[in-house]
């Protein structure tokens, strides 16, 4: 098995190196990550269905490196998205960039950061993981500077680079303390490196919530994801978002096997940041007129609800509710592959609007569903996951967290209950502003007129990139019909998060299992009335007379299209009652006199974590530095004269 | 764990499918009496329906199928929140823990299809009353599931069914404090997701003042049919909520409970409809005060229950 994962990131790498060299390099690239998914799934899911461990190991010449790889459920469930996901966005990738002038080696990133991602998620040494990460952070800022005459692009690859690296920082620190401790940098070893006293294990904690946070995107670590996602080409923001930032998700979560109890100060902690991204992300992305920044928000929302999960579970855990800490972990994981799935679908989607629109600009589009009717669709039915309504993908996992919650609730002592109360309707908010949020951004692109020439003239994608699309729409709805069965994956996975058996895992998903089952009664008896209703509706109109007329305009003359209401008009009761948070600027020209001419309104929403917190931040960061400016002059002698003082320094302390 | 109960099965079902339409007649034969008119037949909304089920179609040339999707769907999503309502002291048809999560989606979706199809018009009207719409309901939202997380809490119980099933005249005496909050705040959600007065007027005749009439505005024959009888049932299906924590009394037959419960539906419609007779209806922008308001109602009510 684990030659069939080698040999798949072998193809990966191999590929990619292919596409530096050759003028086909795109074609070969794409059908090795095809060729290598394949093969990559063939060990994640032979250990996602029984349970097993597939092992690694050789010698590596680097200090207190090894090259230990092991694909367990753990491993298994979060390597899923990467050899699932990667194909089909690289497919759609191959006729995206066709359009755009080729970029051929950036197909050589793309392989790379696959590869890169595969190993980091198998790593068992933290050497190995940390190389890999590494390479994952580069490889995505080649691909968000992919159009790099653009001055914007490359804002955002450097806001992207700098921020990965802040958050690598705190990793390397955490995987030091870690190796400090169990002196070893296995990650078999740390669980036996017996830190228990509390306030190292809450530092430890602590490095691995802004580490990982950094790369997931939690509130206010998230800066770099609007900057990023609008720059980057779509398929390229569809990996980095329905996958990429998982991986931070998995860091957290594998430092969480590394601790054998948990304080409830943790799980406290997960579900405020898990409410916090949760909230914050679904307003901003309530604000935005660029969609693909909006979907960017949109992730840090996501990871919101993720982190709620793992926080209820964690909490189950550290306070013996095992009912709640197995389904709270549950929901949260299975969100992940839920997430990996829509957002990946609604980037793809929104690429392909972009393409064949020519705006981003949320203002500027409409009436798409008639010209796009493939890409409508699909958009339609990831835009209705991602709001969590059923009967799709969406809605399991936010059931399986709301469950847990409930139970929580129920059982819980007095801060329990104050804590899954807060996550509980935190994410009833969510869900609700979702909704809103979705409604405006495939009601405003896809119905209505087109607001723009541009738009007027859209016509389908090509069947490369509206195939994967369709593909991950019926994904959407498959997860959830088979939800029930899919439960028992985590029958491998959740043992080591809560420190439970497996049997008394497996007790537990059965009764959450009853739950899924209830909810597709629920789900299949909507289908059933639905087809029922257009049966009627059909036989009730057949023979009468149906006549197609404009729409209801008060009896306005000459309507047109530029009348109806935007994405900002749409938004703005929202906007307006999360003023104090949202912070928009509005620019209003008011009509002014008697005859009035020309007015206009813009309103923007600038991230106000980047303007209030780490622009001042860097800011002074800056004026400290420039204070030790004179130190670095140019003159190479003086510099060799700071080598041997700092060699002397040294000999002197080690002599001593 | 699912449980299927299915004694009397049809007659509980045909009791909120046929008798959902009544609660609007008697709302507006109350507000008649407090205006000293005659007021419409109780049946007035059964006429109206039949009226439009024989009606042809006029469709905007903007639509999509997305505009005829929207009632279909969304009376689809009521009519299966039927299926998970217990009644009168029954159990739910279809039962399950954490069902009242599936009915609070099921509402979301109903949310979702017409706010869509309300914009596949591409009327600004359309478009305006889609926006205010998400708005309440995305505040409503919380303030139906932490009542729920109250209403758990005090019963140790997952599901609508044992939920109800367990809500006696004890723990009215235990937790009187705590009920009658979470009664006001399923209230003020029964009225905002209903869009009554003080959210909305259902009946009034500018487009620039409606919210859910106006997202139905190009919608005719048939399928305005499916909408009004939509909304029928979701009132039917909101306003059990409530009767079922009102009513803590079960009696040994099944008849008096039945009986006692539509009494406890129609006493609702007469109380929304004195409500609409007796307030006006509040500012568009203090509404989102009133249903953060019922957030807290709640959690006041948790917090009740937690330190009693």
């Amino acid at each position: 098995m684990m030659t069939l994962f080698i040999a798949s990131v072998s193809l990966l790498l191999a590929t990619g190196f292919a596409a530096l060299f050759s003028r086909k390099g795109s074609l070969i690239a794409v059908a090795g990550c095809v060729i290598a998914g394949l093969m990559g799934l063939i060990p994640v899911l032979a250990s996602l269905l029984t349970s097993a461990a597939f092992t690694l190991r050789t010698g590596w010449d680097v200090p207190f490196g090894a090259f230990s790889l092991e694909i367990d459920p753990l491993s298994a469930f979060f390597l899923l998205p990467v050899f699932l996901l990667s194909p089909m966005a690289a497919l759609y990738g191959q006729s995206y960039l066709k359009g755009q002038g080729g970029h051929v080696k950036s197909w050589f990133f793309w392989n790379s950061l696959v590869a890169s991602m595969a190993v980091l998620v198998a790593a068992r040494n933290a050497v190995l993981f940390l190389v890999a990460w590494e390479i994952m952070s580069l490889c995505s800022f080649f691909l968000v500077v992919c159009e790099h005459r653009h001055a914007e692009s490359r804002r955002a690859g450097w806001i992207y680079l700098v921020s990965m690296h802040l958050g690598t920082a705190f990793i390397v620190a955490l995987f030091l303390l870690l190796g400090n401790s169990a002196q070893s940098f296995d990650f078999s070893e740390f669980p036996q490196a017996g830190i228990v006293s509390s306030p190292a294990a809450t530092l430890l904690f602590f490095l691995s919530v802004v580490g990982f946070g950094t790369k997931a995107g939690f509130v206010p670590l998230h800066v770099w994801l609007p900057e990023a996602h609008p720059a980057a080409p779509s398929h390229v923001s569809a990996l980095m978002s329905g996958v990429m930032i998982k991986m931070g998700i998995y860091g957290l979560v594998r430092t969480l096997t590394f601790f054998s109890t948990y304080p409830f100060s943790w799980a406290a902690v997960l579900i405020a940041v898990g409410a916090l991204s949760g909230i914050l992300g679904v307003l901003f992305a309530i604000a935005q007129h660029d969609v693909k920044r909006l979907l960017a928000y949109h992730s840090v929302e996501n990871i919101g609800i993720i982190t709620l999960g793992l926080g209820i579970g964690l909490l189950g855990t550290s306070l013996q509710l095992p009912f709640v800490a197995v389904i709270g972990f549950a929901g949260g994981l299975l969100h992940v592959l839920n997430h990996a799935v829509f957002k990946s679908l609604l980037f793809l989607g929104a690429g392909a609007v972009a393409v064949r629109a020519g705006t981003r600009d949320m203002d500027q589009l409409g009436g798409l569903l008639k010209r796009m009717p493939r890409t409508g669709v699909t958009f339609f039915i990831g835009a209705a996951a991602i709001a969590g309504v059923p009967p799709l993908n969406g809605f399991v996992s936010e059931l399986l967290i709301f469950y847990a919650g409930f139970d929580s609730i129920v059982q819980g002592s007095v801060p329990v209950v104050a804590a899954t109360v807060a996550a509980v309707a935190a994410l009833g908010l969510i869900g609700g502003l979702a909704v809103a949020c979705f409604t405006k951004v495939f009601g405003i692109v896809f119905l209505g007129e087109p607001r723009s020439p541009a738009a007027e003239q859209a016509h389908e994608a090509d069947a490369l990139m509206t195939g994967p699309m369709l593909v991950l729409a019926s994904l959407c709805g498959l997860i959830a019909f088979t939800s029930p069965l899919i439960l028992g994956v985590f029958n491998g996975i959740l043992p080591g998060l809560t420190h439970l058996s497996e049997a008394a895992c497996s007790f537990r998903l059965d009764r959450a299992a009853h739950t899924l089952e209830g909810f597709l009664v629920a789900a299949a008896a909507v289908l059933v009335v639905t087809a029922v209703l257009v049966w009627v509706r059909r036989r009730l109109l057949s023979g009468r007379p149906q006549t197609v007329v404009v729409t209801w305009d008060c009896g306005y003359v000459t309507p047109s299209a530029r009348m109806q209401y935007t994405s900002s008009s749409f938004a703005q009761p929202l906007v307006d009652l999360f003023a104090h948070v949202l912070r928009t600027h509005t620019h209003l020209e008011a009509p002014a006199g008697h005859f009035p001419a020309i007015a206009s309104i813009r309103t923007h929403t600038a991230d106000i974590f980047r303007r209030l917190l780490f622009d001042p931040l860097f800011a002074a960061v800056q004026r400290a530095l420039i204070a030790g400016h004179f130190l670095q002059h140019g003159r190479v002698h003086l510099y060799v004269l700071y080598i041997a003082l700092t060699l002397l320094i040294l000999f002197a302390v080690k002599l001593q | 764990m699912i449980r299927v109960t299915t004694d009397m099965a049809v007659l509980r079902l045909a009791a909120a499918l046929v008798l959902a339409p009544l609660l609007f007649g008697v709302i507006a034969r109350t507000q008649a009496l407090f205006a000293g008119r005659k007021g419409p037949p109780l049946l007035q909304m059964y006429f109206d329906i039949a009226k439009l089920m024989r009606k042809g179609a006029a469709i905007s040339r903007t639509t999509t199928w997305v505009f005829r999707l929207g009632p279909i769907v969304g009376l689809a999503c009521v009519a299966t929140g039927c299926l998970l309502l217990p009644f009168a002291g029954f159990p739910a048809l279809v039962s399950f823990p954490g069902d009242f999560v599936v009915l609070t989606a099921l509402l979301a979706l109903m949310r979702f299809v017409t706010v869509s199809a309300a914009l596949d018009t591409g009327s600004s009207f359309e478009g305006m009353g889609a926006s205010r719409d998400v708005q309440f309901s995305a505040l409503a939202e919380p303030a139906l599931l932490v009542s729920f997380a109250v209403l758990a809490r005090q019963t140790s119980a997952l599901s609508m069914s044992d939920m109800f099933g367990q809500v006696s005249a004890i723990f009215w005496h235990q937790a009187a404090p705590s009920f009658i909050l979470v009664l006001a705040a399923l209230f003020i959600v029964f009225l905002a997701e209903n869009a009554r007065i003080p959210f909305d007027d259902p009946n009034t005749h500018l487009e620039l003042t409606m919210v859910h009439e106006v997202m139905v505005l190009d919608h005719g024959g048939p399928d305005l049919g499916f909408i009004l009888y939509g909304s029928a049932l979701k009132m039917w299906i909101l306003g059990a909520l409530i009767v079922n924590i009102v009513i803590p009394i079960h009696a040994v037959s099944a008849w008096p409970d039945i009986f006692l419960f539509i009494m406890g539906m129609l006493l609702l419609a007469v109380a929304v409809g004195v409500v609409e007779s007796v307030m006006a209806r509040l500012r568009l922008l203090q509404v989102p005060q009133l249903l953060v308001g019922a957030v807290g109602l709640a959690i006041l009510a948790l917090m009740l229950m937690l330190g009693a």
